[in-house]
């Protein structure tokens, strides 16, 4: 088991912003099959961490490898064609723009023939038989593919995000606070649709703030503090004010005690008991 | 039983209230709603105002108008504006009739030159605004004292043909959008065609390719569309190379119905109507929203005040007057729906 490969890992990654060092070598790797949850105190550097993962910021040093090749990405646009789709806590999406237009925003399909090729006539129909059906098979409910974004509650804005996401990544998909500015039913619809990407074999890495969500749906959890990696602990591992207790710096992490020892582990399994 | 059919009725009632909305919101339809009022109170003021060549001249009155107003609505849907849109145009007026005349370039390569030239200054524009990053206001604002300028030194103030010899030494192909054919007793200038044509590639390249999906994602949101991977700068630069090209097209347009290059030309009138067509057909300054098929209907509002106007009397000075008062209520709606929006 300590032999599988991580499917997207990256090493040592430093950021500074002018004089404020926001990632100081910080480690991270994510298997097939399962949901990694990033926590960690605001500016402890998750997000950073998960900008340098989706190509949004270039780090100053460290190295990324997805399936074990070195990868380097100027862009998201570079992410996104290795297969990193990023959900962002803005959305990103174009409100003005239909469903179907937004989860094809970017990568429009042309009709097949002269019309596509020398006109280059968009498959409206197409795309958007294609967007409702894949709404459809991630539970997602919206009564018109046609209704601009801006039309949508909330939730259903975010379950167009995540559909987006889910459709095109090949390789991961990364969720920044997902259910931030969520009620309590559209979050739960959301966790869900997390829930189901993952299932249909897709691997999420998910930025949140809310432990009990974190807990719930993440296979490992990864505890970040003052630009490091300091744990990586499961659900069953330790419990929620454990793993609030090491984000915090209360309690030591088990990497942290490493790191001090020697500045860089060697390994890192997933701690075992609390 | 009584309590399902009273609770049906309002139910039924509202549907009936929200499809009108519905209606009304469509876009275009508000514009084509005023232009109907419009017309019709002015044909009831002039007995004249609905014949057939009073309509065939309203339209080419807007033709040049209208094609300017196609620039700016790419421009405005990205949340820009470009307030060089008449001055441009003017430059490019002086640069094909001066080198048809006084260069002895063939009258294609004059025209080509001179839609070149507005290019230019559309790719300039594009540059600054998406590369630079600087507000769109300010750069064409400085973009239109620079055409503004270059127009006058060039033509040395002169209009051209010089003096009041008249149309007949422009070339032909100059005047080529000022010919006409006859449909029952009214002659429309092929000119008038053009726009039509040039509004329709306008419709299908914003409605029917990804590239105008991209424009309205851009002025949507830009940091959101940058973030799904359109390249937003390319897109930007784009869209004031197209509204480049429109204005020198424009400048032809110009050409073919007031039969020579004048320095004075594109000032206050064209620019201003531009803007007040497209902010009439229902474009909203904010970006992202709006339709070229809203720009023509407003652009033939702003015809039909200017001819109405004159028909029924009023001086023109006051035509002023009431396009200034009409683009501040048609911003003003526009502010409205943005604030409910929001």
């Amino acid at each position: 088991m300590s032999e599988r490969r991580p499917l997207l890992e990256a090493r040592g990654i430093v950021k500074r912003f002018g004089h404020v060092v926001a990632l100081d070598g910080a480690d991270f790797e994510l298997y097939h099959d399962e949901i990694v949850a990033v926590i960690g105190d605001n500016g402890a550097g998750k997000s950073t961490l998960i900008k340098s993962l989706s190509g949004a910021l270039q780090p100053d040093r460290g190295e990324i490898r997805l399936d074990g090749k070195p990868v380097r990405f100027r862009s998201p646009g570079d992410a996104r064609s290795a297969g990193i789709e990023t959900v962002y806590q803005d959305l990103a999406l174009a409100p003005s723009l239909d469903i179907a237009s937004n989860i094809f925003l970017g990568r429009e399909a042309r009709r097949r023939g002269p019309l596509g090729r020398a006109l280059r006539m968009l498959a409206k129909r197409m795309m958007r038989r294609e967007a409702a059906l894949h709404l459809q098979e991630l539970k997602i409910g919206v009564q018109s593919m046609s209704q601009p974004v801006e039309n949508l509650s909330g939730g259903q804005r975010q379950g167009v995000a995540v559909a987006r996401a889910a459709k095109w990544a090949q390789r991961v998909a990364i969720m920044d606070e997902p259910t931030a500015a969520l009620g309590v039913k559209e979050t739960r619809q959301v966790l869900d649709l997390i829930l189901r990407v993952r299932d249909r074999g897709l691997p999420v890495i998910l930025i949140s703030h809310d432990m009990p969500h974190v807990f719930e749906l993440a296979d490992r959890i990864q505890i970040m503090r003052l630009g490091k990696r300091v744990a990586v602990v499961t659900p069953q591992s330790h419990t929620m004010p454990e793993a609030v207790a090491i984000m915090t710096g209360a309690t030591r992490g088990e990497l942290e005690q490493a790191l001090v020892k020697e500045g860089r582990p060697a390994k890192l399994p997933v701690e075992e008991g609390a | 039983m009584n309590a399902t059919d009273t609770s049906a009725q309002p139910l039924w009632e509202r549907s009936a209230v929200q499809q009108i909305r519905r209606v009304l919101a469509a876009p275009a339809v508000g514009p084509l709603l005023a232009l109907l009022l419009t017309m019709a109170f002015f044909s009831l003021k002039s007995d004249r105002f609905l014949q057939g060549p009073n309509l065939s001249l309203v339209l080419q009155q807007v033709m040049v108008v209208g094609v300017l107003a196609i620039g700016q609505t790419l421009v405005i849907l990205t949340a820009g504006i470009d307030l060089s849109v008449g001055t441009v145009m003017a430059f490019g007026q002086i640069v094909m009739t001066k080198l048809a005349i006084d260069s002895g370039y063939s009258p294609t390569t004059a025209i080509l030159l001179g839609i070149l030239a507005c290019v230019a200054f559309g790719l300039f524009n594009g540059g600054l605004v998406a590369i630079v990053r600087l507000p769109a206001f300010i750069v064409t604002l400085g973009t239109l004292n620079i055409a503004f300028a270059l127009t006058h030194i060039y033509s040395n103030d002169l209009t051209y043909p010089p003096g009041e010899s008249g149309a007949s030494s422009l070339p032909s192909a100059l005047l080529f959008f000022g010919r006409t054919f006859t449909i029952g007793h009214t002659d429309i200038t092929y000119g008038v065609v053009f726009m039509f044509v040039l509004f329709a590639l306008a419709w299908f390249a914003l409605t029917q390719t990804a590239w105008g999906r991209h424009v309205y994602a851009t002025g949507d949101d830009p940091e959101a569309a940058r973030l799904t991977g359109i390249k937003t700068a390319r897109v930007l630069i784009s869209v004031y190379v197209v509204a480049g090209l429109m204005y020198g097209l424009a400048a032809w347009l110009l050409i073919s119905r007031t039969e020579l290059g004048d320095p004075n030309a594109g000032q206050t009138t064209e620019n201003l109507d531009a803007i007040t067509a497209v902010v009439l057909g229902g474009t909203s300054l904010f970006g992202g929203r709006g339709t070229v098929i809203g720009t023509l209907i407003g652009a033939i509002i702003v015809g039909v005040f200017r001819n109405g106007l004159t028909l029924i009397g009023v001086e023109v000075i006051y035509q002023y007057l009431v396009t200034g008062i009409l683009v501040i209520l048609a911003v003003s709606v526009d502010q409205l729906t943005h604030r409910r929006r929001l």
